[in-house]
Order: C-alpha cells, then sequence, then structure tokens
C-alpha cells in the first residue's frame, strides 16, 4: 500500500478516536557525543489533548520535541506519529508526515529574508499549489487575524518584537492545518502579559482545532494553562507523569523543588 | 594475545622509545587523516542527497532562477575587472618577454592562449569562490544556526532541494558563461595595453591572437569551468548547513567555504589540464 495514502488518511481517523495515541514515543535513547541527554522516555499523546513537557535547562525537552518531528534521529527506540514509525524514513516521505505538524521554535526561527505575510505563506506556496495567489493571500490574513498580527503583513522579523515573531511563528505552524501542534517555549523570553496572550492563544486553538499538542516549557503557570497532563523529566528519564496537581502532592524531591513556587 | 602494557612496567625496557616521543604527533596525524576522511565521507552523503532531491520533483525552478541572477549577474563586474586586470598584466609581461626574444610579433596569440586556456577560467574560478564561497556558506550558516533550515524542514520542505541544489546548478551554469566574459574582458584589455603601446587594431589583434586556434582551445577550458562551479557550490553548501555554534561558527563557514572551495578548485585543475591535453591533444 502505498504510504503517503495512509499518511494522508490517518489523521482522520484520528480525530474519530481522541484515545487512539497520534504521538507515540517508546523508549527514546539519545546521545550528542558522551552526553547521554534521554535515557528510555515512553510517551503517548492523544488526539485533543495537550501534554506539556517539563524540566531544567538541559535537560532534554528541546531534543524531545526536534525527535518527534524528526528534526533529530534517536539512537534507540521509535517515534510513531498517527502509528506511523517515522525513524527509517527519507527526507520526502517524512515531509509527507510533517505536513500534518505544526511546530513552533524557541526564537520563532521566522525566515529573515522574507516579509510576516511571505513567511507565512512558505508552507501554502509548497504544499497548497493549487491555491490561487488571491486565495493564499486572504487565508495568510485569517491565520494573522487569528493570532493578532493582521496589521503586520509587510514588516520584517527585524522589525517585530519577540512575542510578536511568536505570534507570526504559530500562524506559519498552524498554516497547513495540522493536526499535532508542538511548541518549544512559547511563552519564553515574554513578558508575564505577552506570555498570557499566547497562552490564551494556544488554549483558543485547542478548543477550536481539536489538536494533540505538546508544550515543552519551563514555565509552570504556562504549563498549568494550557496542559491536560504534564511530564517533568530529570537527568534524562521521566520523574513524573500526570495533571498539574498529581505533580503537586508528589513526595519525589526533585519534584517538589520544581514545583515549589507554583 | 598482544599485551598492550608490555614495554611499559617499571624496569622492562621499551623496545622502540622514540615511538612514545613521536605518539603526541602520531595521533594528532591519525586525528587529522580520520577528520579528512570523514569530513570526505559527509561530503559525499551531501552530495548524494543534493543529487536526489534536484532530479526528483517537485522542482525549485522559481529559486533556481533567482540563483542564476544572484550568482551571475552580480558577479560579472568582479569577473570582468578580474579578468580585464590580468589581459593587461599578461600583455605587458608578455611584451617585454617576447621583445627580448624577437618574437614580439607573437604577443597577440600569446594573450589570447594564456587568457583562454587556463588564465580566464582559473581566475574566474577563484574570484568566484571567494565571491561566492563566502556568500553561500555564510548565509546558510547563518540560516542553520539561527533554526531557519530546521523551520523549513518542519514545513515539510526539503532543504537540499529548496537550499543546495538551485546554488549548485546555479554555480555550474554560470561559472562557463562568466569565464567568458572574463576572457573577453581580458582579451580587450589585453589589446589596450598593447595599442598604449604600439598602435594595432582590434581586428588585427584578434585576427593574428586567434590564428591557428581551434574551438579544443576554447571550449574543454570554458566548460571545465562547470566542475570548478560544482566544487565551489557543493562545498559552500556543505559547510554552510552543517554549521554549528552562533557568529563564530558563521564566521568558520565563511572561512572554510572559501579556502576549501579554493583549494579544491586549483587540485581539480590539475586533474582537468592533464585530462584536457590527452583528450584534445
Amino acid at each position: 500500500m502505498d504510504t503517503t495514502y495512509q499518511i494522508a488518511t490517518q489523521p482522520e481517523d484520528a480525530k474519530q478516536d481522541d484515545s487512539a495515541p497520534v504521538v507515540g514515543l517508546k523508549d527514546l535513547h539519545k546521545s550528542f557525543g558522551t552526553q547521554q541527554v534521554l535515557k528510555g522516555i515512553s510517551l503517548t499523546v492523544g488526539g485533543g489533548e495537550t501534554l506539556a513537557v517539563l524540566g531544567r535547562s538541559g535537560s532534554g525537552k528541546s531534543v524531545l520535541l526536534k525527535l518527534v518531528i524528526g528534526l533529530e534521529k534517536p539512537d534507540a527506540g521509535s517515534v510513531s506519529i498517527h502509528g506511523q514509525d517515522i525513524a527509517g524514513l527519507d527526507l520526502d516521505r517524512i515531509g509527507e508526515v510533517r505536513k500534518t505538524m505544526g511546530f513552533l521554535f524557541q526564537h520563532a526561527a521566522l525566515y529573515d529574508s522574507l516579509t510576516v505575510e511571505q513567511n507565512v505563506a512558505f508552507p501554502l506556496q509548497h504544499h497548497k499549489k493549487e491555491m490561487s495567489k488571491s486565495e493564499r493571500s486572504a487565508r495568510v490574513k485569517e491565520l494573522l487575524a487569528e493570532v493578532g498580527m493582521d496589521g503586520h503583513l509587510d514588516k520584517m522579523p527585524s522589525d517585530i518584537s519577540g512575542g510578536m515573531q511568536k505570534r507570526v511563528g504559530l500562524a506559519r505552524a498552524l498554516a497547513l492545518e495540522p493536526d499535532i501542534l508542538l511548541l518549544d517555549e512559547p511563552t519564553a523570553g515574554l513578558d508575564p502579559i505577552s506570555a498570557a496572550e499566547i497562552d490564551d492563544l494556544v488554549l483558543k486553538l485547542q478548543k477550536e482545532r481539536h489538536m494533540a499538542s505538546i508544550v515543552v516549557t519551563h514555565d509552570l503557570h504556562s504549563a498549568k494553562t494550557v496542559a491536560d497532563r504534564l511530564v517533568l523529566l530529570y537527568q534524562g528519564e521521566i520523574a513524573i507523569e500526570g495533571t498539574f496537581e498529581e505533580l503537586r502532592h508528589s513526595d519525589i524531591e526533585f519534584v517538589k523543588e520544581f514545583l515549589k513556587d507554583s | 594475545m598482544i599485551d598492550e602494557n608490555a614495554g611499559t612496567a617499571a624496569g622492562t625496557p621499551t623496545p622502540w622509545p622514540g615511538l612514545i616521543l613521536m605518539s603526541p604527533a602520531v595521533t594528532s596525524c591519525k586525528n587529522l587523516i580520520v577528520g579528512f576522511l570523514e569530513w570526505f565521507g559527509e561530503l559525499g552523503m551531501f552530495f548524494w542527497q543534493v543529487l536526489r532531491a534536484a532530479v526528483t520533483p517537485p522542482f525549485e525552478f522559481r529559486e533556481v532562477y533567482r540563483q542564476l541572477d544572484e550568482i551571475g549577474s552580480k558577479s560579472l563586474p568582479v569577473v570582468a575587472l578580474a579578468g580585464g586586470a590580468i589581459g593587461v598584466i599578461l600583455s605587458l609581461e608578455a611584451r617585454q618577454s617576447l621583445t627580448r626574444f624577437g618574437a614580439k610579433s607573437m604577443l597577440p596569440a600569446a594573450v589570447v592562449f594564456a587568457i583562454m586556456d587556463e588564465t580566464g577560467p582559473i581566475i574566474t574560478a577563484l574570484v568566484a569562490s571567494g565571491r561566492l564561497g563566502a556568500g553561500i556558506g555564510a548565509e546558510l550558516a547563518s540560516m542553520k544556526v539561527t533554526e531557519q533550515i530546521d523551520a523549513i524542514e518542519a514545513s515539510a520542505v526539503n532543504p537540499y532541494r529548496l537550499l543546495a541544489a538551485p546554488r549548485i546548478l546555479a554555480c555550474i551554469l554560470m561559472l562557463p558563461l562568466l569565464t567568458l566574459a572574463a576572457d573577453f574582458s581580458g582579451l580587450v584589455m589585453g589589446w589596450v595595453t598593447q595599442t598604449m603601446a604600439e598602435p594595432v587594431s582590434f581586428y588585427r589583434f584578434i585576427h593574428l591572437g586567434f590564428k591557428g586556434a581551434t574551438f579544443h582551445d576554447l571550449l574543454p577550458p570554458t566548460f571545465k569551468t562547470a566542475i570548478f562551479g560544482l566544487i565551489i557550490g557543493l562545498i559552500a553548501c556543505f559547510q554552510g548547513m552543517r554549521t554549528q555554534g552562533g557568529a563564530e561558527g558563521v564566521g568558520r563557514a565563511a572561512t572554510s567555504s572559501v579556502v576549501l572551495s579554493s583549494l579544491f578548485v586549483i587540485v581539480a585543475d590539475v586533474v582537468l589540464v592533464k585530462a584536457i591535453l590527452i583528450l584534445f591533444p
């Protein structure tokens, strides 16, 4: 059977059954040189569910997210998206899987030679070739309006603030209407008002679009606001997994230490 | 079974004391060779990825067109200037030498053959490796360290197809054309220099210069620069897209792109000159 066809149809199936894991990580190991970053991480995220991954700086949270989207390859273990193991796929085949995913980078990673409008139009230009120029332009405006950036179409990324860049990054991540949203430190480096606005935006999108989301953060307030379930990483392993309340009542010393300001 | 500690225990004479003295040098030499082989292996894999991306749809025609303009027309002034300067130098030097041997009438031919056969192509390639190596290397390295290349991949777009293949293809297509421009500029400036010392019409200069010349004298040396283009584009894209480490990494990528592409262009020229002499005697 053609794999492309399989991948294209699976998100629809996943939408029908929220309990089916959309993202599945099994016994993931990842090292950089002699440093072992992840030591056997296993997780699942269901349709419409938001998982927050917490941990200290350098605990491998961002690496975990890059493994999910295939930007890094695991040393051992498997990553499955809609039941499809992505480890052995080449760039073009994995591209088909990535069309069902949106990724917001920690520093937004906007294309610095393109305007805000062109940045959001980029995935549409490459994957929605059937769209006319006017349709594409309307869709970009709609996406930017959704994140409150519709008045900044012609600006360059260097001319807007960090919070605005994240909003544009979020609009770009949503362009292909993904089933899975991956957010790498969405509120890092933002003032409390901008951070709260981003959290509200993520909540609104989850309600409207019913996506599976993984949010990597060390902002406890943000994690508490947006996540259904939390995972705390410690020394490359999962220290604890559960709801915010479950984590708060944990007896594990590291967990208590981590959540003491919550 | 070999005892690794043999000869190192206290009181036991070392079989070859020189080996211990040499060991740091041997180790660094070994590391250098291993590093070089690893680099070559990764370059080969990178080339394979680019080749695969380039020959399979979707094709990035718009990006190729943009790079042809960026790499071709924007390099033209600097290449023409370098070619013109080489024409002046060759005319001045050849005039002095040929006058000494009573062969002044051979000056146009000396200038034409020197420019067409070797000087035009290699000067074009070296100027291009400076301009394009640094430009492509720094641009892609900057995209890499700011995660823009990861963002392209995350948007389900193949970065080898979008970034590397168009740049390499544009280098391959543009280097021969830039070489022709450098050759022409060199010939014109060679004639100007000659005319300032001893007036001669441009027609006569060209007529004397190309007397006895065949297409074999022009085409193989010009088209060999397509291989120089491949080397420059490939190394610059490779060094740029594998960069790590912020602004310092961007600087390192730009420098290494220029140094390595210039070096490999010169090494490739040795092989290509010999091959051309064998194939087009």
